[in-house]
């Protein structure tokens, strides 16, 4: 074969951000393909999509509105991913989130300030989604199930007790027909800035962290160990490392951010419990692709988060002018995750015009 | 009572077969050591490809086919990044079912709300459909079911007792020995894995075609998730494949069997899922369960020709 293809051993930053663009843009001429064979513009359509997330003062603040959640459950999941363990349940660690803090806010709520009843939210927030991602760390390390499986039925367990709840014991009085729990009292709702949906300490709690759990990964020693697992687990055996101890460890902290979304979701934007979906809208699967799309280094996942706030937004305002489904933005994550991944082939081997020798 | 019962046992097994199909197509994929991840998505694919097919020619057979096609070519794309390109097999498979359900649902939009005029009817065994209850349930069913049991059989066969599936044991177990006795493994593997993802096309027009006859967005609604733990439940033998199948159909019958009786139905609508987790936790805490849940050895490793 006169083309070969050989290992290639180390790769420049540069060279590391050239291949990211061009699988994003590879990503990108795919999606626009889909477009076409829906009859639709792909040139217009995507140029909407950006204009609409980033080219105007609305669009941004909605944009930011979205990283938000993005950012905090993308930098928990590079930090699973990391270990090599396949969390697919930030979704449900968010909604466990959003359960325990609606239940602090409203029990409590009306008895205690501002700055008290919200930090409490936060950290109950935090606990429920930690335990929810506790369970399958203990699955796996201790009975050897897969926490693929495990964590995906997680999800359906938990959106349908949230639907239970909002129907069923936590239905609201003041609610009617709506199966919404009853509005958080005033002192348990974040303030917004002004003409927007942003709740600006809320924003600065994901940047930081993103920049914390950075900082572990790359500068703690649970954070080598973490980067140990998932490199080379056999290492990790003879080094000593605490498989159980350092798993559950780090679910619990990966868990736990996806549960302060799913609180930042409650508190800032809806102010009650509902049905799962409008409590999510699906940011525990789109920030897989967030954290892989930031080399599952957690402070990368500010950027591309962001990027993926943007093309939700984005999506969302095509998806209504243009009369396309809400499933759309799943053909942009899917197909961006495909070519991101076949980036990292290029990152990892160079392809060589050989001439044969006899 | 005795209706009520064969009522329960014809809907546990329309409700088993795609979860069967879905599991034998992964059962092959697995035993070639590629695990496929994305059999939601295929499925939704299958499941729009076949009810759109069959919307436009009026045959649900026609349907049964471009769905079995579209399902062997959209996991042309794990093939390619997993065995081609060696990327990261779980996350290709994730990146399939979401692109598949993105796909479903863009395709498929214009066709929510239009039933089809003929959907994959029943069909009586001459004589056989006759026999009190087990006539109904084993013999009045659509095609699906009897293809299902067919290639479920034609699969045991083949990964039992012929050379052909003991290559594809060799190549998910030892892929450095098979290569050395001279078998393609990469061409082994692509074959494994476009056979799953017909499977999984086959059992997603199932759901559109024979077992409703309307498309609806996200109507696999984590069958095929459930597919993928099966595969573990069956410990990657086709024969146990039946047994996982039907009794998760049965989960989902009793869902609606127990809703009169006044418990929640979104309490009940965690069963399959509790019971998925409860069953993978059996097979955990058990020594023995624990060693048969040992999966091929090479399962989601990349394979490297002649490295090693």
């Amino acid at each position: 074969m006169p083309i070969q293809i050989v290992p290639r051993e180390k790769t420049t930053p540069g060279f590391n951000v050239l291949i990211l663009l061009l699988s994003l843009l590879s990503g990108l001429i795919a999606v626009g393909i889909i477009f076409l064979t829906y009859g639709i513009n792909p040139f217009f359509a995507i140029f909407e999509i950006f204009r609409s997330s980033f080219g105007s003062s609305f669009g941004f603040k909605e944009t930011l509105t979205k990283a938000i959640p993005l950012i905090l459950i993308g930098s928990g999941l590079a930090l699973a991913y990391k270990a090599k363990f396949w969390n697919i349940g930030a979704e449900s660690q968010l909604l466990w989130g959003a359960i325990a803090a609606t239940w602090v806010g409203l029990n409590w709520g009306p008895f205690m300030p501002g700055y008290v009843i919200l930090p409490l939210m936060f950290i109950a927030g935090f606990m429920g989604g930690a335990i929810w991602g506790i369970i399958p760390a203990v699955f796996k390390v201790k009975f050897g199930i897969n926490e693929v499986i495990s964590t995906l039925m997680l999800n359906y367990i938990a959106a349908e007790f949230v639907k239970f709840l909002v129907v069923g014991p936590w239905k609201g009085a003041t609610k009617y027909g709506y199966p919404y729990t009853d509005d958080l009292p005033e002192q348990a709702i974040l303030k917004l800035l002004n003409m927007s949906r942003i709740s600006l300490p809320l924003l600065i709690l994901a940047v930081a962290v993103a920049l914390i759990l950075s900082f572990i990964v790359y500068r703690t020693r649970f954070g080598y160990e973490v980067r140990v697992i998932g490199e080379n687990s056999e290492a990790g055996k003879y080094a000593g490392i605490d498989f159980f101890r350092t798993t559950v460890l780090m679910m619990a902290i990966s868990g736990g951010v996806a549960g302060l979304a799913g609180v930042g979701e409650l508190t800032a934007i809806h102010h009650h419990l509902s049905y799962p979906e409008t409590i999510s809208a699906g940011y525990g699967f789109t920030a897989i692709i967030v954290a892989w799309l930031g080399r599952l280094n957690p402070a990368f996942s500010i950027l591309s988060g962001l990027f993926f706030a943007g093309i939700i937004v984005g999506g969302d305002a095509i998806q209504m002018s243009m009369g396309l489904p809400a499933t759309t933005v799943n053909v942009f994550n899917g197909l961006i995750l495909v070519f991101l991944i076949m980036g990292d082939f290029l990152l990892s081997h160079r392809v060589q015009y050989k001439r044969r020798i006899r | 009572m005795l209706e009520i019962l064969t009522s329960i046992l014809v809907r546990t097994i329309v409700a088993g077969t795609p979860l069967l199909l879905g599991t034998l197509g992964e059962v092959v994929t697995e035993r070639a050591g590629i695990l496929n991840l994305g059999i939601e998505g295929m499925m939704s694919l299958g499941a729009v490809t076949g009810f759109i097919v069959t919307f436009t020619t009026g045959n649900p057979w026609l349907g049964m086919i471009a769905a079995i096609i579209v399902g062997a070519l959209f996991s042309l794309i794990h093939a390619f990044v997993t065995i081609s390109l060696r990327a990261n097999q779980v996350v290709s498979g994730l990146a399939l079912t979401m692109l598949g359900l993105g796909l479903s649902g863009l395709w498929g939009k214009p066709f929510i709300g239009r039933p089809l005029e003929t959907k994959m009817s029943a069909i009586a065994i001459p004589g056989l459909s006759k026999i009190p209850v087990i006539g109904k349930v084993l013999f009045y069913q659509d095609a699906y079911f009897y293809l299902s049991v067919l290639l479920g059989v034609i699969v045991w066969f083949i990964m039992k007792y012929t050379k052909l599936g003991i290559t594809i044991r060799s190549v998910g177990e030892n892929p450095k020995a098979a290569e050395t006795l001279g078998i393609n493994v990469g061409l082994i593997k692509y074959a494994c894995v476009m056979v799953g993802g017909a499977f999984a096309g086959m059992a997603g027009a199932h759901l559109s075609t024979a077992y409703s006859k309307s498309w609806i967005e996200g109507m696999t609604s984590g069958r095929g998730w459930i597919v993928i733990a099966l595969t573990i439940f069956a410990l990657w033998e086709p024969s146990k494949a039946f047994l996982g199948a039907y009794v998760f159909g049965g989960i989902f019958v009793i869902q609606y069997v127990l809703q009169p009786l006044g418990i929640s139905p979104n309490l009940l609508a965690m069963l399959p899922y509790l019971t998925t987790l409860g069953v993978l936790l059996f097979y955990g805490m058990s020594s023995k369960g624990k060693r048969k849940m040992s999966a091929p050895a090479t399962l989601g490793e990349p394979y490297i020709r002649g490295s090693r």
